[in-house]
């Protein structure tokens, strides 16, 4: 008989990077109003039910807590998750979190997980290899240094036994094993797993499931320690760029390749 | 004047020129000095002299390697305190931004990653939202830790030479919490330059249909590396670690060829901002060609063979 397993699962909502994002506002926070799922925390998300169905699911009392922070929007994320699979959704909300910095986020995701293992503390703290839209990909490991964890980062296979995680990473001149005592932070490739697709039995199972909101009283964070009094950095300007334009276009007569070299040559690129 | 601390992870036989950068642009903030994990060796040491490093902090442990970014992160803000230092230089690769968001909650100080310059009074400038904005940000802490990108800045030694001394810092033993790597597969080298540092760069997508000869050919005869979409990746054609865009790698060379990829905007997210775009595509109606500075309608397997005999050629 395996332990049963309670696994806190990032997820964010993201601007759709099907279409072109902005930045908005005085603080230039990024225009989250055509909002979705992240795709890559789609990965994160399957890994939890595949650990946790293996071990029985949530009939076996195997907890798979998505967590979401952010404006109302970002309960979408949640929503999405619960008819995934998840077995219960958290949003936490609080103007005072807009505009935070990956400092400021760690602040109040650290306290979120801290006050959703009061009771039993998470086996496992799961997201995806990065965010789509802030990329800097630094809560996670902030994350993981505000709750003294070990990290995992672009796990492309993981395997939980006896409080243990065994992680397979693949980088560009080694692969590794690694391998961590539990809790830890772990974030995974989108190489790890095919994510499922909600079906209509979860969408309807979803609708019964509990999405507790937590604002930053409920979890102890003062106002003045997140948003952009609480940020480590601030964002003086930002610019769009100037879009590219379209060069020349030749079709190929039989000698574009020399064509090719000619351009490269009068770029001096050779 | 401010100390700055440059992070060189394993400096091996020579400095990357990426750790060159960050000395050059260290030198530019203030008073330069280097935390340098893994083994010495007599030229990297006189680099280092070379290009005005006033101390050299070394770690007490030598098995930071052997676990993920934790104890780094450990080793680096003792260093950090050791020195005094105003701001931390690292580099921009996965691990590095790992390193340095760690470092920041334990020093408070905060990260920015992305970076492609830094003014003198420690503004930051780097691209945003995969190159489609560029903003200045910067570090309200007294500590800043700035993750730079590679090809910034042209590296340059410093007008006078130093002779800095060693300082064998303590690092605090975070080792039973932290994920610790229990066996490592080095994986065969290709002689092709580092994707995310190259100066030219050969891509291929769906179009390719399992065939890279053609583009290694082209990226030997340019001393290129050899990208991917996640078309070709997913395909199997090449390993995962090739790949370009919103899910992979951001690459920003002087020269980006893209043949047989259609340029969706995940993959244009990881190319964007590189200096020329060439694109051979049968296509003519493939989104790269919006962007291309000069675009071939056309098969690649015509085209490319075509223009590496002709490179070949006129390199006698």
């Amino acid at each position: 008989m395996e332990e049963t397993l309670k696994i806190i699962v990032l997820v964010k909502h993201v601007p759709d990077a099907q279409f072109d994002r902005h930045l908005t506002g005085e603080a230039n926070t990024v225009d989250r109003s055509e909002s979705i799922l992240s795709e890559l925390d789609e990965y994160a998300l399957e890994a939890a039910l595949q650990l946790t169905e293996a071990r029985g699911g949530e009939a076996a009392g195997n907890k798979v807590i998505a967590l979401s922070m952010g404006p109302a929007g970002a309960v979408n994320a949640v929503k999405k998750s619960l008819q995934i699979g998840a077995t219960e959704g958290v949003h936490l909300s609080d103007e005072a979190l807009a505009g935070s910095d990956a400092a400021a986020t760690s602040l109040a995701l650290s306290a979120a997980i801290r006050h959703l293992g009061a009771d039993v503390p998470a086996d496992l703290i799961l997201t995806g290899m990065a965010s789509t839209d802030g990329e800097t990909s630094l809560v996670p490991a902030q994350l993981a240094e505000r709750l003294g964890l070990p990290q995992v980062t672009f796990a492309a296979s993981l395997e939980l036994d006896a409080g243990k995680l065994t992680a397979r990473r693949d980088g560009d001149t080694h692969a590794d094993t690694i391998e961590a005592t539990l809790p830890a932070v772990v974030s995974v490739t989108d190489q790890i797993n095919d994510p499922r697709y909600p079906n209509f039995k979860g969408i309807m199972a979803a609708k019964k499931k509990t999405i507790t909101t937590l604002s930053l009283a409920d979890i102890g964070v003062d106002a003045a320690q997140v948003g952009q009094s609480g940020s480590w950095t601030a964002v003086e300007t930002a610019e769009a760029r100037p879009p590219r334009t379209a060069g020349t276009i030749i079709t190929d007569e039989g000698d574009a390749g020399i064509q090719l070299v000619e351009f490269l040559a009068a770029q001096k690129l050779l | 004047m401010a100390k700055v601390l440059v992070f060189i992870d394993n400096p091996g036989a020579a400095l990357k020129k990426s750790s060159l950068e960050l000395l050059t642009i260290a030198r530019s903030l203030g008073e330069t000095v280097a935390a340098v994990n893994g083994e010495l060796h007599d030229d990297a040491a006189s680099t280092l002299a070379a290009y005005g490093a006033q101390a050299l902090y070394r770690p007490s442990a030598t098995d930071l390697d052997d676990y993920l970014v934790g104890p780094k992160a450990a080793f680096l803000a003792a260093a950090a305190a050791a020195a005094g230092a105003g701001v931390v230089l690292a580099e921009n690769s996965a691990e590095g931004k790992e390193i340095a968001a760690r470092l920041g909650i334990r020093l408070g100080a905060g990260v920015i990653t992305d970076v492609v310059a830094v003014d003198p009074d420690g503004t930051a400038h780097k691209s945003v939202l995969a190159g489609s904005y560029t903003s200045a940000a910067k570090a309200v802490t007294p500590v800043s830790v700035l993750t730079v990108k590679p090809n910034s800045i042209t590296p340059e030694p410093a007008v006078t030479g130093t002779a800095p001394e060693s300082i064998t810092v303590q690092v605090p033993d975070v080792t039973a919490a932290a994920a610790r790597v229990t066996a490592r597969t080095d994986k065969p080298a290709s002689g092709r330059p580092d994707l995310s540092e190259a100066r030219i760069v050969v891509a291929g997508g769906r179009g390719v249909d399992g065939n890279f000869g053609p583009l290694e050919e082209l990226a030997d005869a340019l001393g290129a590396a050899i990208g991917a979409s996640r078309a070709a990746t997913d395909a199997g054609w090449i390993g995962h670690d090739a790949q370009i865009g919103q899910t992979g790698k951001t690459v920003a060379p002087q020269l980006y060829i893209s043949a047989g990829i259609s340029g969706a905007i995940q993959q244009k997210a990881g190319m964007q901002t590189a200096k020329v775009i060439v694109a051979v595509n049968k296509d003519a109606e493939s989104p790269v060609f919006e962007i291309a500075d000069f675009g071939i309608v056309g098969d690649l397997f015509q085209v490319l063979p075509q223009a590496t005999a002709e490179i070949k050629k006129r390199r006698g």
